[in-house]
């Protein structure tokens, strides 16, 4: 019998696996916003597993708001990635350091 | 094992696998189509859970929207990955360290976690019974009741994205011909035309 403990592993594997991913890629800021995606997913997963085991709508509802966020954050970021792309030429994130922060 | 149990280890060990060929994928339009993959087995997962209006909802936005805007950001940006690939193996120790030092983490508070006694008394929002009003309906009723202001709020923020992608890739040429519908208006022809007599055998 599938039980609460086996979404929240699938979750936290997930979610490492995009902690895992923004170290790895840490040039490829597209593979990073992706690794966020993921992280967000395996949130979203967290949310209605305990939502439907707790019998709680709230949690979906949660979920949509996380959606909302999660896309508005994608469309965000990629338009930032095309602005540096056309001013610098390419999409490595390291050597961002025009502002000296 | 029934095919409820079987169908629940075969999404999450396809999401997971997917996640996994994300991020470690050399091209980043493999690491999309990995991606897209994820989405949908986790919008599986969803239907398990009892959640079909979250699930289709994952399917519609996210391998719809979000993973389409990225395949056409990485196939629009003439970009060198395999120059951004180079230096991977560099990362790669550290980035272990990490997981497997969350991992851990996670595991431990695995071991003891459990929920509260007065958890089921503290729900916000009981779902109600399916026999009554579906999934959906029911989250429908949620929204645009009791969390209306959110909802109002978070279609706000996507608003503001827009506005913001659109502002931030907007950008005025210079180097390309465009039509002046006003200045087209405008003209006069008695200006712009001239009659000229041409005299025989003269010219101008």
């Amino acid at each position: 019998m599938v039980g609460l403990e086996h979404y929240l592993t699938v979750a936290a594997a997930l979610f490492v696996i995009g902690i895992f991913g923004i170290f790895v890629n840490r040039k490829n800021v597209i593979v990073i916003l992706m690794s966020i995606e993921l992280m967000l997913l395996a949130v979203n997963i967290n949310f209605v597993a305990f939502s439907s085991f707790l019998n709680d709508l709230a949690g979906q509802v949660f979920t949509l708001f996380v959606l909302t966020v999660a896309a508005a954050e994608a469309a965000i970021g990629l338009a930032i990635l095309v602005c540096f792309f056309r001013n610098r030429g390419t999409i490595a994130v390291e050597d961002v350091n025009v502002m000296k922060g | 094992m029934g095919f409820a149990d079987f169908a629940f280890y075969l999404f999450a060990i396809t999401v997971v696998t997917a996640g996994l060929f994300v991020v470690v994928s050399r091209n980043p339009v493999h690491s999309v189509l990995w991606l897209i993959l994820a989405f949908l087995s986790s919008a599986g997962l969803f239907v398990l859970l009892g959640a079909e209006f979250v699930a289709m909802l994952m399917i519609i936005v996210y391998v719809g929207a979000v993973a389409v805007l990225f395949l056409f950001v990485v196939m629009m940006l003439d970009v060198d990955f395999a120059e951004l690939r180079g230096e991977l193996a560099k990362f790669v120790p550290l980035a272990l360290l990490i997981g497997v030092i969350l991992l851990m983490q996670l595991a431990l508070i695995f071991g003891v976690w459990q929920g509260a006694e007065n958890a089921s008394a503290l729900r916000d929002a009981v779902t109600p019974d399916l026999n009554e009003t579906h999934n959906t309906a029911a989250l429908g009723q949620l929204i645009y009741t009791k969390y209306i202001y959110l909802f109002q709020a978070s279609g706000l923020i996507l608003l503001v994205a827009m506005i913001g992608a659109i502002v931030l890739t907007l950008r005025h040429r210079e180097d390309i011909k465009r039509q002046d519908i006003l200045s087209q208006i405008y003209r006069d022809p008695a200006e712009q035309m001239e009659l000229k007599n041409v005299k025989p055998g003269q010219g101008l």
